[in-house]
C-alpha cells in the first residue's frame, strides 16, 4: 500500500455515482423513444392525411376563427376588466358590490353551461330593446335570434366571462401599485381620472401582463367549446371533416398540432414580454421599495432617527 | 387682517384617537417655517391636511384667502369636489418623505407630466423649464433616467423639481431627508436653502435642527396633536427656548 491510498491528504477522490439516477434516465428515454416510435408507423396515425388536411381551407378558416375569437374577447376582457376592478376599487359601494355580483356570476356558471345559455337567450328575451325602461319609449329593438348568431355567441361568452377573471388581476395589480403614487399624483393636481390613466394603469398593466397573456393562452384553448354551439373554429372544422371521411385521429392530430403551433407562438411572446417587464424601471423601483421595507425593520431610517435623539 | 396660509383650529381624529388637535398657525408671504415634534406628534397630518390628502374634522384652512377643501355657498359650508380640490392643490407643492416619483416615467417626464397635463403648458416650453428646474437642483444630466436608477438624494431633489414645475404658492416638505443616507442629505439640503431664498412660502417637517434653525424664518413645535411653542428660529437652542417640553425635546435632539 502506497502513501497515496493510506493518507486522506494524499488519496484520489472518487465522487458519489449516482447509479439510480442513470438507469431511471435511460429506461424513461427507451420509454420515450419506443412511444414515438409507436406513434410514427402507428396506421391510424396515417401521415399523408395529416399533411393532406394541416393546410386545407376549411381547417384554416377555422383557425381564423378561433384566433378572432380569442383575440376580441381578450381585448374586450382588459377593457371591460379594467372598467371592473376601477368599480371593485371605487368608494362607491353601489359600484363595488355591482362589480362584485357580476365577477361572483361569471366565475360561478361553467363556461360551457354559459356559452349554451347565450346561444339560447331568445328564449328567454325574444328581442332586445334599447329605449326608457318602465314602460318608456323604445328606441331599437331587435329579434334576439338575428343578433346572436353562433359565432357573436361565442365571443359575448367569451369576453363576458374572461372579463371577470382579468378584472381580478387587474385590481390585485392596481393595488400593488404603492398607495405613494397617487398621493404625489393628487398633489400636483391631478384629477382621480387622471391619476388613474397617466399614473396608476400604466403601473398595474406592466404587473398585470404576464398573468393576462397566461390567461389569452388558456383562453385560445377553451374557444374549441364552440363546437357544441356549432360556430366552425378549428375544433369544429375538423370534425365535420372527420364525420364524413371517419379519419378522425389524423385530424384530431391536425387540431392539436394547430393549437400547438399558436401557443408555442404566444408563450414566445410572453417569453419576451416577461423579459423585457424583468429589467423595467417599475419592477426596479417596487423591489428597491422592499429593500427600504427591511431597512425600517432593522438598522434603517427609524432607528437613525432614534440615534440623532439619543 | 389675516396672513398668507391660516390655519384656524383644526382637528382630525381617526375613529376616536385625536391626532391633531385645535391646531392654529399662520404663515405671512414668503416665511419658512420649520414644523418639529416628537415622532407621531402629528406635522406629517396637519401637512397633509393643509393639502387636503386628509379631510379634516374640524376647523379652518385659508391659501391666499382661499378656503381650502370648503366653499360658501347659500349658508352652508359645502365640500369641494374632487376637480375643484384638485385645482386647489396646483397651487400647493408637496415634497415626501419617501420621494415618491413616479416609476415609470423618466426624471423628465416626471417634471413635465402635471405642467403638460394638468397646466395644459405647451410641451417644448414645459420641456425647457424642466431642464432649467433639473439644472437648478443638479441633476440635469439625469433627464432621461428613470427614478430607480437614482440614488434617494438625487430622487428627493427630483422631486423639489417636479413640485416646483407647478409654480406653487406653497411649498409642503415632509421630512424630506430622513429617508437618506446621511451623506446624500447635504444635497436636498441645499437645494431648500437655495428655494428659501427665492421667497416662496414654504412648510418644512424636518428633524434636523441645525438645518431649522438656518432656513426657516420661525418654527412651531407640536406634541401629541397640538401646538407647544412657536417662535423665531434663532431660539431653536436649549437655553432660548421658552417652553419646558420644547427645551425637552430640542436636548435630546441637539
Ligand atoms: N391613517 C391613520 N390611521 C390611524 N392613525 C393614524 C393614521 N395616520 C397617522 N395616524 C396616527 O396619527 C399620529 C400622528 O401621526 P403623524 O404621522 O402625523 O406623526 P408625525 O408627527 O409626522 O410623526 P413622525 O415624526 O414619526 O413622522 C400617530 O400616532 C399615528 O399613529
Ligand atoms: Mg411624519
Amino acid at each position: 500500500m502506497s502513501v497515496h491510498e493510506t493518507d486522506p491528504a494524499l488519496a484520489r477522490h472518487v465522487p458519489q455515482r449516482h447509479v439510480g439516477r442513470a438507469v431511471v434516465a435511460v429506461v424513461l428515454v427507451i420509454a420515450l423513444l419506443w412511444f414515438v416510435q409507436g406513434l410514427a408507423f402507428n396506421q391510424a396515425l396515417d401521415w399523408p392525411t395529416i399533411f393532406q388536411y394541416f393546410f386545407d381551407f376549411n381547417v384554416l378558416a377555422g383557425l381564423g376563427r378561433t384566433l378572432l375569437i380569442t383575440a376580441v374577447s381578450i381585448v374586450v376582457a382588459v377593457v371591460l376588466g379594467a372598467l371592473l376592478a376601477t368599480m371593485r376599487l371605487s368608494a362607491n359601494p353601489v359600484l363595488r358590490a355591482l362589480a362584485w355580483v357580476y365577477v361572483w356570476f361569471f366565475r360561478s356558471v361553467p363556461l360551457l353551461v354559459l356559452l349554451v345559455l347565450t346561444f339560447n337567450l331568445s328564449l328567454l328575451w325574444p328581442t332586445i330593446e334599447i329605449g326608457i325602461p318602465f314602460g318608456g319609449p323604445t328606441f331599437v329593438s331587435m329579434s334576439t335570434q338575428d343578433l346572436i348568431n353562433p359565432l357573436v355567441a361565442a365571443i359575448v361568452t367569451f369576453s363576458l366571462q374572461q372579463a371577470a377573471y382579468t378584472s381580478e388581476v387587474l385590481r390585485a395589480s392596481i393595488q400593488s401599485v404603492p398607495v405613494g403614487q397617487r398621493e404625489a399624483a393628487a398633489a400636483l393636481g391631478m384629477t382621480g381620472t387622471r391619476t388613474m390613466m397617466r399614473v396608476v394603469f400604466p403601473q398595474a398593466f406592466r404587473v398585470a401582463l404576464p398573468p393576462i397573456a397566461n390567461d389569452t393562452i388558456n383562453l385560445l384553448k377553451s374557444t374549441s367549446l364552440v363546437a357544441f354551439i356549432a360556430v366552425p373554429d378549428l375544433m369544429y372544422s375538423v370534425q365535420q371533416i372527420y364525420s364524413s371521411n371517419f379519419r378522425i385521429i389524423p385530424l384530431l392530430i391536425v387540431a392539436t398540432l394547430w393549437y400547438m403551433v399558436v401557443v408555442s407562438i404566444l408563450s414566445i411572446g410572453q417569453y419576451f414580454v416577461e423579459r423585457k417587464l424583468r429589467n423595467s424601471p417599475v419592477r426596479a423601483a417596487r423591489i428597491a421599495a422592499t429593500d427600504d421595507l427591511d431597512g425600517l425593520t432593522a438598522g434603517g431610517p427609524l432607528d437613525a432617527k432614534k440615534e440623532t435623539a439619543a | 387682517m389675516s396672513a398668507f396660509l391660516e390655519l384656524t383650529g383644526i382637528t382630525k381624529k381617526y375613529g376616536d384617537t385625536v391626532v391633531v388637535d385645535d391646531v392654529s398657525i399662520a404663515i405671512e408671504k414668503g416665511e419658512t417655517v420649520c414644523l418639529l415634534g416628537p415622532s407621531g406628534a402629528g406635522k406629517s397630518t396637519v401637512l397633509r391636511c393643509i393639502n387636503m390628502l386628509e379631510r379634516i374634522d374640524n376647523g379652518r384652512i385659508v391659501l391666499d384667502g382661499e378656503e381650502l377643501g370648503w366653499r360658501l355657498h347659500r349658508g352652508a359650508m359645502r365640500e369641494l369636489s374632487g376637480r375643484e380640490e384638485a385645482r386647489q392643490r396646483q397651487e400647493i407643492g408637496m415634497v415626501f418623505q419617501s420621494f415618491n416619483l413616479f416609476a415609470h416615467l423618466t426624471v423628465l417626464e416626471n417634471v413635465i407630466e402635471a405642467p403638460v397635463g394638468v397646466l395644459k403648458r405647451k410641451k417644448a416650453e414645459a420641456i425647457a423649464e424642466a431642464h432649467e428646474l433639473l439644472q437648478q437642483v443638479g441633476l440635469d444630466h439625469k433627464a432621461d433616467a428613470y427614478p430607480a436608477q437614482l440614488s434617494g438624494g438625487q430622487q428627493q431633489r427630483v422631486a423639489i423639481a417636479r413640485a416646483l414645475a407647478m409654480h406653487p404658492k406653497l411649498m409642503l416638505f415632509d421630512e424630506p431627508t430622513s429617508a437618506l443616507d446621511p451623506e446624500l442629505v447635504s444635497d436636498v439640503l441645499d437645494a431648500i436653502k437655495q428655494l428659501a431664498t427665492t421667497g416662496i412660502t414654504m412648510v418644512i417637517v424636518t428633524h434636523e435642527i441645525g438645518f431649522a434653525r438656518e432656513v426657516s424664518d420661525r418654527f412651531v413645535f407640536m406634541e401629541a396633536g397640538r401646538v407647544v411653542e412657536t417662535g423665531p428660529s434663532a431660539r431653536l437652542s436649549v437655553e432660548a427656548a421658552e417652553n419646558e417640553r420644547t427645551r425637552g425635546f430640542l436636548s435630546k435632539v441637539l
